[in-house]
């Protein structure tokens, strides 16, 4: 790409241009995304698919006497195209401003606040990697994609804003496959690549993967004690992202966690829950121009804190802190238990083990109970011992129960778990999540 | 329209490369998003974007390099970093496709009605506010929102062996939902949005029943609060057009996706329980059942010319009288596995390669009105509107819920339920169908939202259906 793409330089540059263009009465916000990507993809251990991407787009938010319209627009990386693209956004934007109505719910960070955080790390090279997983996957049937490349997200205001973020990084998502059809799935992301580290968790799922090899063992639906791995409950807690902690979701009846929310229940004393930013590879500013802060969203099993917007904040008199459009957590972290990673056999004595869940949907989503299914490695164990791998079957179950009434310990040991979405660019999202031993899990099929 | 076709072509035309073979696909795209919440007009969304997706095959060994840098020394520096790609995997690639045949030919497309304006922002507001403004009064309506989303997309397609495929469509999004809570249960009713898109213009938001639909939409999201939960037990279920696109869209069309088939997949969006070898043998559903991938309707969200990668598109039956025919595969995946497939190679976007999708997906009329498809039930529940959907990745365990059902007695439509649910296995699903509507039930809908793909990929997709009866089917309703 154009290098100037992710450089902060450019940035500057196009926010100079727009101080100059748009003055008062008038203000605007800007936000600006940018990666240069590769992505190699997987299949039978060789390459299937490989291809580089270039991406770079702003969100102008154009103000005016209590009218506001956004527009979103991909630049080019070529100068003169990009600054009269960005003069044509404001004019079409000045000529929509007096159509809109005012906008009672239009909220502002009007202060000028700095941030800036670069980490340049270098990134492994891709014929390195890609030599270290032929050697590695010899004799697997490995499928999966390796992403990486530079993530540059920025933002500034007309009242003199200017944040800035930018960061290298790796992320290689895999499953190893018996001829059995039954698999494993694994994950390698982070800054530093470690040909040690790789080689570690690719044996480590290859040990699981001769497990999977013996007879399938089929449940009749039922209720099972059941451990979850961190892998398995982040499904369920990506699950709660959507909406429940949403000030708007809340506001409007239809949050999963709308009964925990509105004090009519709880979960588990183990649970709490934290939006920790600070050390978390997100942006420390929103989209909109807000710092983020560090929140307690459930303590102890009582919900505390929710993700308030400044559009929320508006509405419903109440304080942003820093939420996006969709007010989910980005950087989850759920506090950690004390039941040792090593004794979780043991502890889980008869019953399921858990390593992914798949496909979660709400069957009521008010009863905060939602189903989905096993996917990847799930284990039957009796006494301690692994057993058979478990073929696929679906639960349904209500939150309240699972991470409530029915939660027996969770592990001491956390899992930090970096997303993998790469839906329209490379998500910054993570989470942070023990293992959770459960004594009833409801299978219905 | 089609306006950089020309400066396009001259700058392909000076491209360099040491490729046997390469493409280049233009994307420009500008989309407006328009909402009312509670009376109140958010701020409008305006988005433009444009790029190019460069593809070469470099000794039978293909990559691609997207950018949105579409100068010629821009376009030349993808095309290069494409090159330096195929040989850099060169000697870790799974296919080899120096004998793959490509992509000629040039044809136009446009959506219907595509010359005709859209209605101004200001005339769009005013409806979506006449439509939020018809919601009553009444303190258990504690939230409602009218939408509006419409995209314009042109893409050219242009490659060495000569082909020129050209396509303008413009996408429209009418949506509106009502939530009712009495306090502890809340259940929201709906019409359009993730259900139903099409192409065209103002005649969209007529055919999907937006206009003077607000009132109506309120009083069933207040029925649904006051309505005892779907009975759980084994019943017949109606399914209406709008869950029907939902059960094709996932135990019919991610099942048949041959890349799935023949594992790209297994990663992310899944396997599939069908095989290579089912195609031509497996009796899929009951002999009732006729599925189509048909690109000719003209509103449908899918419907085009040509594929992604160029392929010309046809309507072709892929379950006939029940029996498993053809699978969704386009020339890559055909080339891979032998089998005959369809033109359904899309990309999202131009950053985005093309892989293996759904376009529409149809299941062709039978021969029953509703009031017959309904008097042949006698203990069963008429579901409408998806709201939920789960499925394992191999497409076979499935769970569904809708927003809307009502009971069915000796023949008879009688009270309203909430939280309507079902599950069940595909494999068996499809063969307990026992009943076709006709035409006058066949609906053509759409979702804009099928994910899939690494790296992730969301892709319009049409489906229509008639409303179709299945028997003895695990129906059960929620907690509250």
């Amino acid at each position: 790409m154009p290098a100037a793409l992710n450089s902060v330089d450019t940035f500057r540059a196009l926010v100079d241009w727009l101080r100059e263009a748009v003055k008062e009465p008038e203000h605007f916000t800007l936000s600006y995304n940018a990666e240069a990507s590769q992505f190699i993809r997987f299949n039978h251990a060789r390459v299937r698919q490989a291809g580089q991407v270039q991406q770079a787009s702003v969100s102008l938010k154009l103000i005016r006497e209590g009218h506001q319209a956004d527009l979103h627009l991909t630049l080019s990386g070529e100068y003169d195209v990009d600054y009269q693209r960005l003069a044509e956004a404001v004019q079409q934007l000045r000529e929509i401003l007096p159509l809109v109505a005012p906008d009672p719910y239009l909220q502002l960070n009007t202060d000028a606040w700095q941030s800036h955080a670069v980490q340049e790390q270098p990134l492994p090279d891709s014929a390195q990697v890609l030599e270290q997983i032929r050697q590695g996957a010899q004799g697997f049937d490995l499928v999966g994609i390796y992403a990486v490349g530079p993530i540059s997200r920025g933002y500034a205001s007309s009242w003199g804003a200017f944040g800035w973020h930018q960061a290298n990084s790796f992320n290689l998502d895999w499953s190893l496959f018996h001829a059995n059809g039954e698999a494993v799935k694994a994950n390698y992301a982070g800054e530093n690549w470690s040909n040690e580290a790789f080689a570690q968790r690719l044996n480590s799922a290859t040990e699981q993967l001769a497990f999977l090899g013996r007879p399938l063992k089929t449940l009749a639906p039922g209720q099972y004690r059941a451990y979850l791995a961190p892998a398995a409950l982040d499904e369920i807690i990506g699950m709660l992202c959507w909406g429940g902690f949403s000030a708007q979701s809340i506001a409007n009846k239809d949050s999963p966690l709308q009964r925990l929310y509105g004090g009519d229940t709880h979960l588990s004393p183990l649970v709490t829950m934290a939006e920790q930013v600070s050390g978390s590879l997100s942006p420390a500013f929103s989209g909109e121009g807000y710092p983020r802060s560090d929140l307690t969203l459930i303590q102890a099993g009582k919900a505390r804190d929710r993700l308030i917007n400044s559009r929320s904040a508006a509405e419903y008199g109440l304080i942003c802190n820093g939420a996006d459009a969709g007010e989910s957590p980005s950087a989850l972290s759920m506090t950690a238990g004390d039941l040792p990673l090593a004794e979780v056999l043991q502890q889980l004595g008869t019953g399921l083990y858990i390593s992914n869940l798949w496909y979660l949907n709400y069957s009521d989503q008010p009863a905060a109970r939602m189903t989905g299914l096993t996917r990847f490695a799930t284990f039957w164990v009796e006494n301690g011992q692994i057993q058979a791998p478990v073929s696929t079957m679906r639960f349904d179950d209500s939150v309240y129960s699972l991470l409530g009434t029915h939660l027996e310990a969770l592990t001491r040991e956390r899992e930090l778990i970096l997303s993998t979405g790469t839906y329209s660019e490379r998500q910054t999202s993570s989470t942070h999540l023990p293992g959770a031993l459960i004594n009833r899990l409801t299978l219905t099929l | 329209m089609f306006e950089t076709t020309t400066l396009l072509k001259q700058r392909f035309a000076a491209l360099r490369s040491r490729a046997e073979f390469f493409s280049l696909r233009h994307v420009r795209q500008s989309s407006q998003h328009l909402s009312v919440r509670k009376n109140v007009a958010e701020p409008p969304s305006l988005s433009r974007d444009e790029g190019a997706m460069l593809t070469v095959r470099l000794n039978g060994v293909e990559a691609y390099a997207a950018t949105g840098d579409l100068s010629q020394q821009g376009l030349q520096l993808a095309l290069q970093q494409a090159e330096d790609l195929a040989e850099r995997i060169s000697a870790h690639a799974l296919l080899d496709l120096r004998n793959q045949p490509v992509a000629q030919g040039r044809a136009d497309y446009c959506s219907p009605n595509l010359e005709q304006p859209f209605p101004s922002l200001g005339d769009c507001y005013e409806l979506l506010g006449r439509e939020s403004a018809a919601v009553p009064h009444d303190e258990r309506l504690v939230n409602w929102q009218v939408s509006l989303g419409v995209s314009t997309v042109e893409q050219i397609y242009l490659n060495t062996a000569g082909a020129e495929n050209r396509q303008a469509q413009r996408f429209v999004f009418p949506g509106l939902s009502v939530t009712a809570y009495d306090g502890q249960d809340s259940q929201t009713r709906s019409l359009g949005r993730e259900n139903f898109g099409q192409q065209g213009g103002a005649d969209v938001i007529s055919r999907c029943g937006l206009i003077g639909a607000g009132a109506k939409v309120a009083d069933q999201a207040l029925q649904l609060l006051l309505a005892p939960n779907t009975p759980q037990g084994r019943r017949d279920i109606l399914l209406m057009p709008d869950q029907m696109m939902l059960q094709i869209h996932e135990s019919i069309g991610h099942p048949l996706e041959l890349d799935r088939i023949l594992g790209d997949e297994r990663n992310y969006a899944g396997t599939s329980f069908v095989k290579t070898t089912d195609f031509g043998t497996l009796q899929y559903g009951s002999r009732l059942l006729n599925v189509t991938f048909d690109p000719d309707i003209p509103e449908q969200l899918a419907s085009y010319s040509h594929d992604d990668d160029g392929t010309a598109a046809h309507k072709q039956f892929l379950i006939r009288e029940g029996l498993l025919i053809r699978p969704l595969g386009g020339a890559l995946s055909q080339f891979r596995s032998g089998l005959d497939g369809v033109a359904n190679s899309r990309a999202c976007g131009w950053n985005r390669a093309p892989i293996d999708r759904m376009a529409n997906l149809n299941i062709e009329p039978g021969d029953k009105s509703l009031p017959q498809l309904i008097a042949g039930i006698e203990h069963g529940v008429l579901m409408s509107t998806n709201r939920s959907w789960s499925i394992d990745d191999a497409r076979n365990k499935f769970q569904f819920g809708c927003e809307w059902g009502q009971l069915i007695e000796n023949g008879e439509l009688k009270g309203v339920v909430k939280n309507p649910n079902y599950r069940g296995i595909s494999a068996d699903f499809w063969r307990n169908l026992s009943a076709v509507g006709d035409a006058s039930t066949f609906q053509v809908l759409g979702t804009p939202n099928c994910g899939k793909g690494e790296p992730n990929q969301v892709v319009r997709v049409g489906h229509a259906s008639p409303a179709c009866v299945f028997s003895q089917i695990d129906v059960f309703g929620g907690d509250a």
